[in-house]
């Protein structure tokens, strides 16, 4: 670990602040239910305007000093807050109302919010401690499984690594992230990384058209989070929390040792008609790679805020710091992070309000190759047992006898790549009440961010004929380079390093209206406008001959490279601009009949003059048939019945596409010096406008038997003019370096699904509180069309140099796979003979393929016997989480799982003596030894062709989360002046069901919609043991 | 207050959306725009550079002459290891090709390059401007000869940019139609240029020349060839290399046998996500021996391995056998420590043969990765191939008194003895030389089609179909599906 100061800091500050209370008299008393009069431990108890507080123990019971005349406010989540003022008794008993399903609790919807019971919309709510609980490192790994709807799969185990958000489906060849607000500023979904899960107070989603009010950019739904924010007139409350932990992996794949390879390879080598290798099979285990490489790395976390206020003003000011080292890799992959965050609200005067949000991040992230053809995985997974880890002398070994696979221990050793984000993200607004029904707010908000990185490549030989040696030799001379004629310079060590930033500025200003006409009509609306700046700046540059071949000198200053002739430089820079207009006017008869209609305007400096300017309009609507007079259900205690429709669009393309730019590559070499010449690039398409997505959604609302919940939604999700860079016709001439087809609008995707939420808990009862919150979704994904003279967009390669096996097609869904179908094994020579298909090279022990179109022939050559063998995108997709009480104690559980998708095994490199898995133990040996499994051979064979041999199903569920915790009595706690404690143990991804044979079935996509579901020996997500702690004064 | 400040924003908002379309006209800063292009002299010098560009990609072209003829198997990791080299070497090639995909999008992005300076050829004048055209017409020349050597006949572009609506429309010209633009392309060319390159790695008048003898013969017009040829061999700019081995090595590039190279460069690095970008040759490290150790060569991808048809081929004592094929386990058994040499063999094939015209060697390795970024420059046309090219002229337009001496300096250069034969006799000796002399070089494949050998000498050769590749069935669909495929496909 680098950097404490943080840490340090944060517990000077800790004990710097804890206050003492004024002396007088101790208030005691029980908290109970009121209608069970079972007692409720956990409520919180605060003097209002003090530092004083605390919490029941498990007998409800709670003490605390309070003078005559104090109010005690008495909260506890799912019951209505109560404010008792203290008396001339020292006993105060408190019965606390249920909030039956806070069905008033309050939903940010974007310029405004709304009564949960009000919503008309398809909106799912989060809560911050449901996030922070699982101590997940990002955000959106906590989000998986929390809301039915919204897909969230891993990009990367490492530490650092992205997810991918997709809501309600993927919907676009392209951009399908969706848009995310921090305290209504503009987040990109990879700078999630930067924020705190525990400075989180809640997360919305809203999935359906009513997302319309962002326009242009809700096409794929609209995430809203909400930072903690202090309360008025609320003592200080200091919180400190923390969690320390180790992890590892979770899994690792069966590979053949020492004894089984030379076997195995004997047996192969024979098959291709050559010498078997091993005269020798009985060698022993060997060598284990994944021993060597995965290793046990620790993770850990604190937090520390402090948040309250006074009549005229709330703060929150908290500051956090995470690290996490790599289960690959230890500190090579290890990233960190440093938060701050200063939120406060100031009442200027009865009629002005004054907000600051600000918030500040600090990253620092190492990475190994990963997820790709040469990551460490994949080189750890095709290492041979029989190569010792290092040589006699000491250094690495080479694993000569594989090409392009280099060890996977010295790869890491020389990699040295870091990133440095500065992110400053924060809004002023101002709110102007000219009535209780009239407001008008003013919002300017910022997002910066500095990208820094660094990537040192020292002089390395991993062996003879490695493509990735960067020296000459084993003893690392450098390469010499001829300059000129006879000219040599060394080719040493270099460094790149890059500097990229980022701002976006919006101003924002609106009116919220609501009125009541009488006692039956009400109407609110807003009105307001939006203005989006965002400028992107980067300098990069390379530089050869770093002193020493030493990561100690990684640093352009520091290069002595002969006359800079290596060296070079680069840069970009970028604007775009949105405007915006935006009305919404929702209006409700009786508490009864709700209608909502937005409209928004957008125009976007993406796209030419013939198209910058869109309108987005949605309209949706309520009926709470539950207030009905006729309605008096004994087990339906409330029932809404929802339905909107809207249209909103999906402008994420790189910023001038609609107009040629010289800014191809047209480089060639004279009198030996390579020249930069010029050729266009992107051809343009003046005519390109946004995506439009159309939503039709109708749900329920229901509230049954007191304590369960229910929620169900269905939806058609249409997405037109998909924007696109089809392949285009070879004529004009958009194929050279840095030449691009147009971006083009064609093609349509549907995502249809339901979305169920369930939620129950009991009422207290023996000091049992139980309570499960399950959702699940249905997902249909089809592409409805494709562009014009286009069969398919490809996708994904299988294997070095292969077949195109995911792909973009009418009547499938997004990035489905297609390849040969599989029927066993050929067994003998006569069934070959007697199959009456043709298939090229088959010899007992090989796949036998499925003639598709009956033509008597395996064509390897065409699509003709080729079908859908797979999808990445999972039919169902569930979240369980399950919470348990009793007394001082609590169990939870949070589980998620995917069901019904595919994944390509695609780690295999099929090199002669590349290792191998051990399901090749059960290979073909002779007639009849296996149907399932060929022979191995290192002849031309058609086995490695892509089929469903290499697919597998990639459904799992995962004990993401589970943990156990302990709450100090209130009695207890007095003594040390806190008003809670708990301490817990926790375990993420201890246990994961599946039968994919990979590191990880949770694989999101690192490359793209079509890159979905491809498993390239992915970087796993770790199982970590934590203890943490969490105390509030 | 409250109904003026609601006014403001009603206003404020109208007139951000309505009236503030400036706002919105943000433009890319320090770019050019492609509509707002040559006007000074310098913006055609760069944009000739750029369809110079295109050239590089003759490593496909370095395979598939080869490997589609009975000189080369495909070789590589696997036989998916580019599948569509596999197809073409077993003559199973269809209308779903990669490598043909790339050959009909690669030449025609250079035709779309050179067509942008012509659309533009009249905005300003300058000197040297008809030096530029020249260069530029010549390399259109080069694009569409190889379209018309692969695909016959393909849709004729000239001196335009395509519009995509205008894709749909175009159909496909003639073959007579095509040679005749690149005859025409290549006269102009021939006109505008000197003899002598302007700078090395440019086409002048002898290339442009060469070439157009070359076209000529492709279409048996013999006596328009020796026309074109003779112009070259009188120029007296070109002449054999004393030593056959001579010609290949970098340290000894623009030699007086070039006639026309495509250039290449080893000082930028590349990577196998875009072979397009290679400012290196990426048909020299492919052809590397499979993860070598040892002396003179670097390892490589195992591709395009000679045949031992073609090494069998040599008459005794011809030592451009050892110069043009490598035999590999020959070679390390001559060096000092066989036993420390060691190499891999692809799943791909192996015939124990390397091609060592182009391959990696020791010495001329470029960055990274460098089975990518060879400097070693490809010859299109080198001066013993129009010797040959000529002597063929002569004898098949029946003058073997002017084809003999032609032939035999090819012949003496490598201490073989002279030919004496004439007539059709003459000929098939001139077509066997022509495979002594520059097999491994790319043009093997069309000798034979050109000549109607091609049936007898390659396996699985289909007369009236193998003619010609099969035009890539997306570039008809993508093209609006009305052209006609080459026949038999």
């Amino acid at each position: 670990m680098k950097n404490n100061y943080l840490l340090c800091f944060l517990v000077l500050f800790l004990f710097g602040t804890v206050e003492l209370s004024a002396q007088s008299k101790t208030i005691s008393g029980k908290v109970v239910d009121s209608e069970s009069g079972e007692e409720l431990p956990g409520v919180n108890v605060v003097v209002k305007g003090s530092t004083r507080g605390a919490a029941t123990d498990f007998d409800g019971m709670y003490s605390l000093d309070a003078s005559t005349g104090d109010s005690l406010v008495f909260s506890f989540l799912g019951y209505k807050e109560k404010i008792v003022v203290v008396g001339g008794t020292t006993l105060i008993n408190v019965n606390l109302v249920e909030d039956i399903e806070l069905l008033n609790q309050v939903v940010v919807v974007g310029y405004g919010s709304v009564k949960k019971k009000e919503l008309t919309g398809a909106t799912s709510t989060v809560k911050g401690e449901e996030v922070t609980k699982l101590n997940m490192p990002r955000l959106d790994a906590a989000l998986q499984g929390q809301v039915a709807g919204v897909n969230i799969a891993t990009s990367s185990g490492s530490p650092g690594g992205s997810s991918v958000i997709r809501i309600r489906g993927l919907s676009t060849f392209g951009d399908n992230d969706p848009l995310i607000l921090v305290d209504g500023i503009v987040y990109d979904s990879e700078g999630l990384n930067a924020l705190n899960p525990a400075d989180i107070a809640s997360i919305n989603v809203l999935k359906d058209g009513t997302a319309g009010i962002y326009g242009v950019r809700a096409a794929n739904g609209v995430i809203i989070i909400e930072t903690k924010k202090g309360k008025k007139s609320e003592s200080p409350q200091v919180e400190f929390s923390g969690y320390y932990g180790m992890q590892q992996t979770a899994n690792r794949l069966g590979l053949l040792n020492a004894s089984e390879y030379a076997v195995i390879k004997n047996n192969a080598f024979a098959n291709g008609g050559q010498t078997p290798p091993f005269p020798n099979t009985q060698i022993g285990e060997g060598t284990d790679w994944q021993d060597a490489v995965f290793q046990n790395a620790p993770v850990q976390n604190y937090n520390l805020s402090v948040s309250g206020g006074t009549d005229k003003a709330t703060y929150s000011i908290g500051g956090s710091y995470f690290e996490q080292e790599g289960i690959v890799g230890g500190d090579k992959a290890q990233f960190e992070r440093y938060n701050g965050r200063v939120n406060f609200t100031l009442q200027l005067s009865p009629r002005l309000k004054f907000r600051n949000v600000f918030l500040f991040t600090h990253e620092e992230r190492s990475t190994l190759p990963e997820n790709g053809i040469g990551s460490v995985l994949y080189n750890t997974i095709n290492a041979y047992p029989t190569e010792p880890l290092r040589q006699d002398n000491g250094k690495y070994s080479y694993l000569d006898l594989v090409s392009d696979i280099i060890n996977p221990l010295a790869q890491m050793q020389n990699t040295h790549n870091r990133t440095w984000v500065n992110k400053f993200v924060g809004k002023e607004e101002l709110e102007y009440s000219f009535s209780d029904e009239l407001t008008w707010t003013n919002r300017f908000s910022y997002n910066y961010a500095s990208v820094d990185e660094k990537v040192f490549s020292p002089l390395v030989w991993y062996g003879p004929g490695k493509a990735q040696n960067t020296a000459l030799n084993e003893d690392l001379d450098p390469t010499l380079v001829e300059i000129a004629d006879s000219v040599f310079i060394e080719r040493g060590a270099s460094v790149y390093e890059k500097r990229d930033t980022y701002i976006d500025v919006t101003f924002e200003s609106f009116l919220n209206y609501s009125h009541r006409f009488d006692d039956r009509n009400s109407i609110r609306a807003t009105l307001g406008a939006s203005v989006f700046n965002r400028r992107g700046e980067g300098l990069n540059a390379t530089a050869f001959n770093i002193p020493n071949n030493s990561v100690e000198f990684a640093d352009i200053s520091a290069n002595q490279a002969p006359g800079g002739f290596l060296n070079n430089a680069g840069s970009f820079q970028f604007e775009e601009r949105l405007l915006s207009a935006f009305l919404r006017v929702e209006y409700n008869l009786d508490d009864k009949y709700l209608l909502s209609g937005i409209l928004r305007r957008d125009g976007s400096s993406k796209f030419g003059e013939n198209n910058r300017w869109g309108i987005f309009p949605s309209i949706s609507g309520a009926w709470i048939f539950s207030e009905e007079d006729f309605w008096n259900s004994e087990v339906i205690d409330f029932a809404k019945l929802r339905m909107s429709y809207g249209i909103s669009g999906n402008d994420q393309i790189p910023n001038f596409a609609y107009r040629a730019l010289l800014d191809g590559e047209g480089t060639y070499v004279f009198n030996d010096v390579i020249l930069q010449g010029v050729a266009i690039g992107r051809a343009a398409n003046p005519d390109l406008k946004w995506e439009t997505t159309r939503q039709f959604n109708v749900g329920i609302d229901m509230n049954l038997f007191e304590n369960f919940t229910a929620t169900a939604n269905y939806f058609v999700k249409r997405t037109n003019d998909l924007l696109f860079q089809p392949q285009v016709s070879g004529l004009l001439g958009t194929s050279g370096a840095g030449g691009f087809a147009p971006f083009v609008n064609a093609g349509d995707v549907q995502n249809s699904g339901v979305e169920l939420e369930l939620g129950y808990t009991t009422k207290p009862l023996n000091n049992f509180i139980f309570s499960v919150n399950l959702n699940g979704a249905y997902l249909k994904n089809v592409v409805k069309a494709v562009p014009d003279g286009v069969d398919f967009i490809p996708g994904a390669n299988f294997g070095v140099g292969g077949n195109v096996a995911t792909r973009f097609e009418e009547g499938f869904p997004i990035g489905y796979f297609i390849g040969l179908q599989t029927d066993g094994i050929y067994q003998t020579q006569a069934e070959i003979d007697a199959s009456g298909v043709e298939q090229a090279g088959a010899t007992p022990g090989d796949l036998r393929f499925v003639d598709q179109n009956g033509d008597g022939v395996i064509s390897f050559g065409d699509d003709s016997d080729r079908v859908q063998i797979g999808s990445p995108i999972p039919d169902f997709t569930f979240g369980l989480n399950l919470n348990a009480r009793f007394k001082g104690f609590d169990l939870g559980m949070n589980f998620y799982a995917a069901i019904g998708h595919e994944i390509i095994r695609n780690y295999e490199r099929q090199q002669p003596y590349a290792n191998q898995l051990d399901y090749y133990i059960d290979r073909w040996t002779g007639p009849f030894t296996s149907d399932d499994i060929p022979k191995v051979t290192t002849g031309s064979t058609r086995n490695t062709e892509f089929s469903d041999f290499f697919v597998e199903d990639g459904s799992f569920l995962r004990l993401r989360n589970i943990q156990l915790g302990y709450t100090f009595p209130s009695a207890w706690l007095s003594q040390i002046q806190a008003s809670y404690f708990r301490i817990y143990v926790s375990a993420n991804n201890l246990l994961t069901i599946t039968g994919y044979q990979g590191f990880d079935p949770d694989i999101g996509s690192n490359g793209g919609p079509l890159n979905s579901g491809v498993d390239y020996g992915f970087y796993p997500q770790a199982r970590s043991f934590m203890g943490g702690f969490s105390i509030r004064f | 207050m409250k109904k003026i400040a609601l006014l403001l924003v009603v206003i404020g908002s109208f007139i951000a959306t309505v009236s503030c379309e400036k706002f919105l006209d943000v433009g890319p800063e320090f770019t050019q725009d492609a509509e707002n292009y040559f006007l000074t002299p310098q913006d055609y010098e760069l944009a000739l550079i750029g369809a110079y560009d295109l050239l590089q990609t003759s490593f496909i072209t370095q395979w598939i002459g080869e490997i589609a003829s009975d000189n080369a198997i495909a070789g590589g990791e696997s036989v998916f290891d580019s599948q569509g080299l596999h197809e073409i070497e077993n003559m199973t090639h269809n209308a779903f090709n990669n490598e043909l995909r790339s050959v009909f999008q690669f030449n025609y992005t250079g035709i779309a390059r050179v067509n942008y300076i012509m659309e533009n050829k009249d905005n300003i004048d300058f000197e040297g401007k008809q030096r530029v055209l020249g260069e530029a017409r010549f390399l259109r020349a080069y694009y569409y000869f190889e379209l018309v050597k692969y695909f016959g006949g393909v849709p004729l572009i000239i001196d335009e940019r395509l519009g995509a609506d205008e894709v749909t429309t175009i159909e496909r010209a003639s073959q007579a139609q095509i040679y005749n633009q690149i005859e025409n392309d290549l006269a102009f060319a021939a006109e505008n240029l000197d003899w002598g390159r302007y700078e090395k790695g440019r086409a002048d008048k002898g290339a442009a020349l060469a070439l157009l003898g070359k076209v000529h013969l492709y279409q048996d017009e013999f006596v328009d060839a020796t026309i074109a040829f003779d112009q070259v061999i009188q120029s007296g700019s070109y002449a054999l290399l004393s030593e056959f081995s001579d010609i290949w090595p970098v340290s000894n590039e623009n030699n007086d046998e070039t006639v026309f190279d495509i250039e290449y460069s080893g000082l930028e690095g590349g990577s196998y996500g875009c072979f397009v970008c290679l400012e290196g040759n990426a048909a020299v490290g492919f052809h590397g021996i499979r993860q070598y150790d040892g002396p003179i060569y670097g390892d490589g991808n195992s591709y395009n391995l000679p045949t031992e048809d073609l090494y069998n081929s040599f008459a005794s004592g011809d030592p451009r056998r050892d110069q043009t094929v490598l035999d590999i386990d020959a070679f390390i058994a001559t060096q000092p420590n066989p036993n420390s040499i060691t190499y891999a063999i692809g799943g791909g094939g192996h015939t124990g043969y390397y091609n060592n015209k182009y391959i990696k060697r020791q010495g001329e390795i470029g960055l990274p990765d460098n089975d990518l970024t060879s400097p070693v420059n490809y010859k299109v046309i080198r001066y013993a191939d129009v010797l040959l090219m000529a002597a063929e002229a002569y004898n098949r337009s029946g003058d073997d008194g002017l084809a003999l001496p032609l032939v035999n300096q090819v012949r003496d250069r490598v201490g073989m003895p002279p030919l004496s034969s004439g007539g059709s006799q003459l000929t098939e000796d001139i077509w066997n030389e022509r495979r002594y002399e520059l097999s491994g070089e790319g043009y093997r494949f069309w000798d034979l089609v050109r000549t109607g050998q091609a049936a007898n000498e390659i396996t699985g050769f289909t007369p009236g179909k193998h003619e010609l590749f099969p035009i890539p069935q997306i570039e008809i669909d993508l093209a609006g599906g009305n052209w006609q495929q080459n026949p038999n496909y």
